[in-house]
């Protein structure tokens, strides 16, 4: 794509030097951009493809037990039949659902004092995903738009928002709203490549290469009359979907060592987790991964037993292997859910929706390893010390990763602030 | 006097501290245990109610045993710990023997006939037999791929059955550990690939007095496993050729399963089920639907049948425990 300049000046389309230096990393773009020879170390892109910050997202679908998870009261009515075992962390006791996760506490946090007011699937994924209230007036952002926005190279070939999924074939979100479509998530279904991201059978590249040339030379002519942020939009669209067509083996698993199928499991949610980690190191700004279901309103812990279980050694692997790769300085990990669940114990042997008193884990980039923010009572019903919501949560998250949760967006002349300004982060967690 | 379920009545409230779950009577018929959400066992003396705790197990137990002399309780627990207990204890009972017997969950145990062996097995996916006498290890019967759910002796005490959540039912020889046969009972196995989980499993085992049928309970219809829609079923097998003949099923019960089945000396089929209702179903051997079904005031969880014959008990979440009558009110 040739350089230009933009009709429209706004911030938005105003590169800076650190985020170019953060695109050549990110994308590999010694390769893509020759001209910037200064770059062409691949040792030097490897470093900071490194030290740029990212974000990884475990979501527990369906409202995952902060009681077989991250704040267990074993012993009491609420407890349930789960133990809570030591970790590495000196004092802090998870549940014995996650054995592996507490051999690699030490890197990780938790916030046991969430009260997100709402018991709702769909809202409170709302709020854990923006870090607001649903109201009918405006639609937010997600935390993956926003990140992707903040953080990731403008030109980069590879989209910055990325949700995998464990089933589904694949798509695009509008999950971005006045951030525009590029920050919407690109769905890997089951984790499959992006839709539509191989050349058509049939098609020759030779045939392909001349439709694009055509296309550049149409393009080009009609730039020369009329250039605007969409039109470079839409030319950029194309460009990154070619590059992303060249780079498709960013998503293919099956390039990472069989020995680490072998550690992460050959089940869907270990797939994933490697897929992950194998984006993470691709540079891609944000990666959530979905763990399916914990709305376990019947037999909650045969089902916790069966996902937690599953959930522990992948996502142990994960934490040790971003570490042992340097990368854990620079990406922020969360285990959410769109809230807890609760501390009574129906007839079903089933816990139900419980957004009061509940927890996350979080650690790597700009987070106190070890930390505990917050707790709640002997019997997890209310939130006795440090309670937060989910818009505390999400200035916490950006501000973790060194974006500023008190600034704002500029969108059509109109200011949109980052985050929530009722919130701010909770500051004895960041570093 | 024979049993007349359909003059089914609650007789005895037993209440407790915490929502039950499995229980048992024991053989002399003298006391009914049943364990609780507060990780304790609770015996009540049928004549008096008069409670009685069980406390040591670390976490919830699965499932208890009397032996025939009513001397010796053993008690699953989730804590990986088998434990022995002085059945007949007046006060304040002590564990007289702790195992470490498997690694996670005990679901399930099983005494042999004459009393001497006890089978256990849970979520490590290993049955493991031992001496009642001294705690000792006799084997191990591995194989299965998913979680034990139950156990139970053949009459005979030459076959140990082991259904598991995958809805199969191995037939182990005790004297030299070889998997004989698998019965099938996949229909009480669901996987729902949208929750992307496994549901259901071998909730109830019973043969019939004459040893003829081996009947295997639980759920199917699992369209919904995190939000409880599924409905009871119990398959019946033919012993001698392991094959399934007939369903036993219940009507107008979408949010029920199977917790448990007896089978009477008189030779029908009791299955104690819960979910949304508690209920008694009874059926005869030939028909699919049941005889008679009866409705308890709260959700039912475990089942177990008295040796008079006549008196039935379930463990339910209001913390009760409750003893119902197969005859007229006196």
């Amino acid at each position: 794509m040739k350089p230009c300049e933009y009709s429209c000046r706004t911030a938005e389309h105003v590169v800076s030097r650190r985020r170019f230096v953060e695109t050549l990393a990110g994308v590999g773009a010694a390769a893509v951009m020759p001209g910037f020879g200064m770059f062409n170390s691949a040792a030097m892109a490897a470093e900071l493809t490194r030290t740029q910050k990212r974000m990884l997202v475990i979501n527990m679908a369906g409202g995952l037990s902060q009681l077989e998870s991250w704040d267990p009261k074993p012993g009491t009515a609420t407890g349930g039949p789960f133990r809570a075992i030591p970790t590495s962390v000196p004092g802090l006791h998870i549940s014995e659902l996650l054995p592996k996760t507490a051999k690699v506490m030490h890197h990780l946090a938790l916030i046991r004092g969430i009260n997100t007011h709402e018991d709702d699937h769909g809202k409170g994924d709302y709020i854990m995903s923006t870090g607001r209230r649903k109201t009918p007036a405006q639609d937010y952002p997600v935390l993956g738009a926003v990140v992707a926005k903040s953080l990731d190279p403008g030109d980069s070939a590879l989209p910055g928002h990325i949700i995998i999924t464990p089933g589904g074939g694949g798509g695009r979100n509008a999950d971005s709203a006045y951030l525009g479509p590029k920050f919407g998530s690109v769905v890997l279904g089951n984790g499959k490549p992006p839709q539509f991201s191989e050349r058509q059978q049939g098609l020759a590249e030779e045939a392909s290469s001349c439709a694009n040339d055509l296309r550049r030379k149409v393009n080009d002519h009609f730039a020369l009359r009329r250039r605007t942020a969409q039109t470079e939009a839409y030319t950029q669209s194309y460009e990154q979907g070619l590059e992303l067509m060249k780079q498709r083996e960013a998503f293919d698993i099956t390039k990472e060592p069989a020995g680490d199928l072998e550690r992460y499991g050959t089940h869907d949610f270990g797939r994933h987790c490697l897929l992950a980690r194998r984006l993470i190191e691709k540079g891609i700004t944000y990666v959530r991964v979905t763990h399916s279901n914990y709305d376990t309103h019947c037999e909650n812990f045969n089902f916790h037993f069966e996902q937690v279980g599953e959930f522990d050694g992948p996502f142990a692997t994960l934490v040790t292997d971003l570490h042992d790769r340097g990368l854990l300085d620079h990406t922020l990990i969360v285990v959410l859910s769109e809230f807890g669940r609760t501390p009574s114990i129906n007839q079903l042997y089933g816990r139900d929706h419980w957004s009061k008193a509940w927890s996350i884990c979080l650690g790597g980039a700009g987070v106190h390893r070890g930390a505990v923010i917050g707790a709640t009572n002997a019997t997890g019903t209310e939130v006795t010390e440090r309670q937060v919501d989910g818009g505390h949560l999400f200035h916490t998250y950006l501000s973790a990763l060194g974006i500023k949760s008190t600034g704002h967006f500029t969108v059509a002349g109109q200011k949109m602030p980052i985050a929530d300004p009722a919130f701010e982060p909770i500051d004895e967690l960041l570093t | 006097m024979p049993a007349d379920p359909k003059q089914a009545h609650v007789a005895q409230d037993l209440p407790a501290e915490a929502p039950l779950m499995a229980c048992r009577f024991d053989p002399t018929g003298k006391y009914v245990f049943a364990t609780a959400e507060d990780r304790i066992i609770y015996r009540w003396d049928l004549a008096s109610a008069q409670r009685t705790p069980f406390t040591g197990h670390d976490s919830w137990i699965g499932d208890v045993v009397v032996t025939a002399d009513g001397q010796t309780l053993i008690s699953a627990g989730y804590d990986d710990t088998l434990i022995w207990w002085p059945a007949a204890a007046a006060d304040a009972p002590q564990p007289a023997n702790k195992v470490r017997a498997h690694d996670g969950w005990i679901r399930s145990v099983a005494l042999s006939p004459d009393s001497k062996l006890v089978a256990s097995g849970g979520n490590d996916r290993v049955v493991r037999l031992w001496n009642v006498a001294d705690g000792a290890k006799v084997r191990e019967f591995p194989g299965a791929e998913r979680d034990i759910y139950n156990l139970l002796f053949h009459p005979n005490g030459q076959w140990l059955m082991a259904g598991d959540l995958d809805g199969k039912i191995r037939q182990w020889e005790v004297a030299t550990g070889n998997l004989v046969r698998t019965f099938d009972a996949a229909p009480l196995h669901t996987y729902e690939g949208g929750q992307q989980v496994h549901y259901g499993g071998i909730r109830g085992l019973a043969f019939s007095p004459d040893a003829k049928w081996l009947v295997a309970g639980g759920l199917h219809k699992g369209s919904n496993p995190l939000g409880n829609v599924q409905e009871p079923l119990a398959i019946r097998f033919e012993w001698e050729t392991a094959k399934a003949v007939r369903n036993h099923l219940t009507e107008g019960t979408p949010n029920e399963r199977i917790w448990g089945l007896q089978y009477h000396p008189e030779g029908f089929l009791i299955g104690g089920i819960g979910g949304g209702k508690g209920l008694l179903a009874f059926w005869n051997e030939a028909e699919e639907k049941p005889f008679h079904v009866f409705a308890l005031p709260n959700s039912a969880r475990g089942l177990a049948l008295h040796s008079d014959g006549l008196r039935v008990a379930t463990t339910h979440h209001d913390k009760k425990l409750r003893i119902t009558k197969l005859a007229a009110k006196a």
